[in-house]
């Protein structure tokens, strides 16, 4: 019988969650030394988690457990930037991805490294030299605090030479050469900002595809928007949602046209309007949303959650999990109709990832 | 031989290594080496590109302030110290 297994990454390290039903949990950890872990997944192929971790004192380094977290390597080896590319400089990793037998990796400064030996070893991918907008994306006074760089990698799930990353703050990209050219997918985005380039400064907080990989969601630093074409172009779906803001965010496993995402206020707070927490939920693809939160709090609530703080299981009715900047972790078995807290009180929370395990 | 001390940070995360050795090094850059070489990455968690001292990371040679090149004694001792940073 498979067991559910959440990996939580966290800003005292990454914590391994265990479940036979969904419902009550057993918690180890935390590892990685309490390092803040920024983002964290099993790789089904290997049986082995990855997680992305930058310590303030000692650097970064993709930590790597063969055993479900008993025990840990880490290594960090070819995790830079050449001398003299630019004056790069590499702060953290920020996203780490298995993906057709090589385990990808996103960086600030923004670059994307790959391991093929299982995470001993890292090279350059690429930092996007060339591409419109690069200078202004690793410019230190244009970045938010916290900044991840290349925040997101999103591998095709039968296509190895097709991903999409996001540059954090100014655009999707799709590569359909395993990374050696770029094109922005932006087209149809919103901002509300003076912009340098047509194609590029678009703030993308998070994509979600579904399981065919031609719908895509995503959540905008301004709006809901969904895509029919792989991200080619985007149409605006936050009619019906509290705000237009908001990171975390998920796409049903068995249906396309069902999505969740997790509202925030959009000022400096970045938390759940009004101090209630919710996540909403559509069924129809965004013209529609509902707010589903029963079992969550409804006072006082005033916490965020980060753009890798929700997760979604493949069972036939599928679990949602999510975890907030502030620790507490929440999860429904019902298609996100009822919540309940599980876990325990946790660091502040970066990333929530789901695996099945046999 | 120097005789080096580390933070309580570095040994979890290299099995078998002490907090407190001797190195036969003739620079702080020349220790840091011959333990990398013991614990491999080792160096990583201690010097970014440039390469110069990771910004937390402070080096103090004879109780002066260090740097990779900060030549060593035979009778050094060598405090690596892991400011105090976060919450």
């Amino acid at each position: 019988m498979s067991k559910s297994v959440l990996l939580v990454g966290t800003r005292k390290g990454c914590f391994v969650l265990e479940s036979e039903d969904r419902r009550d949990w057993t918690v180890r950890g935390p590892y990685c030394e309490s390092w803040p872990v920024y983002h964290a997944v099993l790789d089904r192929d290997s049986g082995t988690i990855f997680a992305a971790a930058a310590s303030e004192w000692h650097g970064s380094a993709i930590w790597r457990s063969a055993d479900l977290g008993e025990t840990w390597e880490h290594s960090s080896e070819g995790l830079g930037y050449p001398d003299g590319d630019g004056g790069l400089k590499l702060s953290k990793v920020s996203n780490v991805r298995p993906a057709h037998g090589r385990l990808l990796v996103g960086a600030e400064s923004a670059g994307l490294f790959e391991s093929t030996d299982g995470g001993e070893t890292f090279s350059l991918v690429t930092t996007l030299e060339g591409y419109e907008g690069r200078e202004a994306w690793n410019d230190p006074a244009q970045q938010p605090p916290g900044h991840l760089g290349l925040s997101a990698i999103i591998p095709h799930p039968s296509d190895p030479d097709r991903f999409w990353i996001i540059v954090q703050g100014f655009s999707l990209f799709e590569t359909t050469d395993r990374g050696k050219t770029w094109a922005p997918r932006n087209k149809g985005l919103r901002r509300d900002w003076p912009a340098d380039y047509e194609d590029i400064g678009f703030c993308v907080h998070k994509v979600a595809p579904a399981s065919d990989f031609e719908r895509m969601y995503q959540q905008n630093h301004v709006g809901m928007h969904r895509s029919d074409d792989g991200g080619k172009s985007w149409t605006e779906i936050t009619e019906g949602l509290p705000t237009e803001f908001g990171f975390a965010a998920a796409t049903h496993p068995h249906d396309r046209d069902t999505f969740y995402v997790i509202p925030l206020d959009p000022g400096h707070g970045r938390t759940m309007p009004d101090g209630k927490l919710a996540v909403w939920r559509t069924r129809d693809a965004g013209s529609s949303w509902q707010r589903l939160d029963r079992g969550l709090p409804q006072e006082n609530a005033y916490v965020g959650v980060l753009r890798e703080g929700m997760a979604i299981d493949a069972q036939d009715t599928p679990g949602l999990y999510f975890g907030t900047s502030t620790g507490q972790l929440f999860a429904s078995t019902d298609e996100g109709d009822s919540w309940s807290q599980i876990g325990g009180l946790f660091p502040g929370i970066t990333s929530v990832t789901y695996a099945s395990v046999d | 031989m120097a005789e080096l001390h580390l933070p309580a940070t570095l040994p979890p995360l290299f099995p078998g290594l002490p907090r407190e050795l001797d190195i036969d090094a003739a620079t702080v850059s020349e220790a840091i080496d011959r333990l990398d070489e013991r614990w491999p990455g080792f160096r990583d968690r201690l010097v970014e590109a440039g390469p110069a001292l990771r910004p937390h990371i402070n080096v103090y040679v004879d109780r002066a302030r260090g740097e990779l090149d900060t030549e060593l004694a035979a009778d050094s001792r060598v405090d690596v110290i892991a400011a105090i940073s976060g919450g």
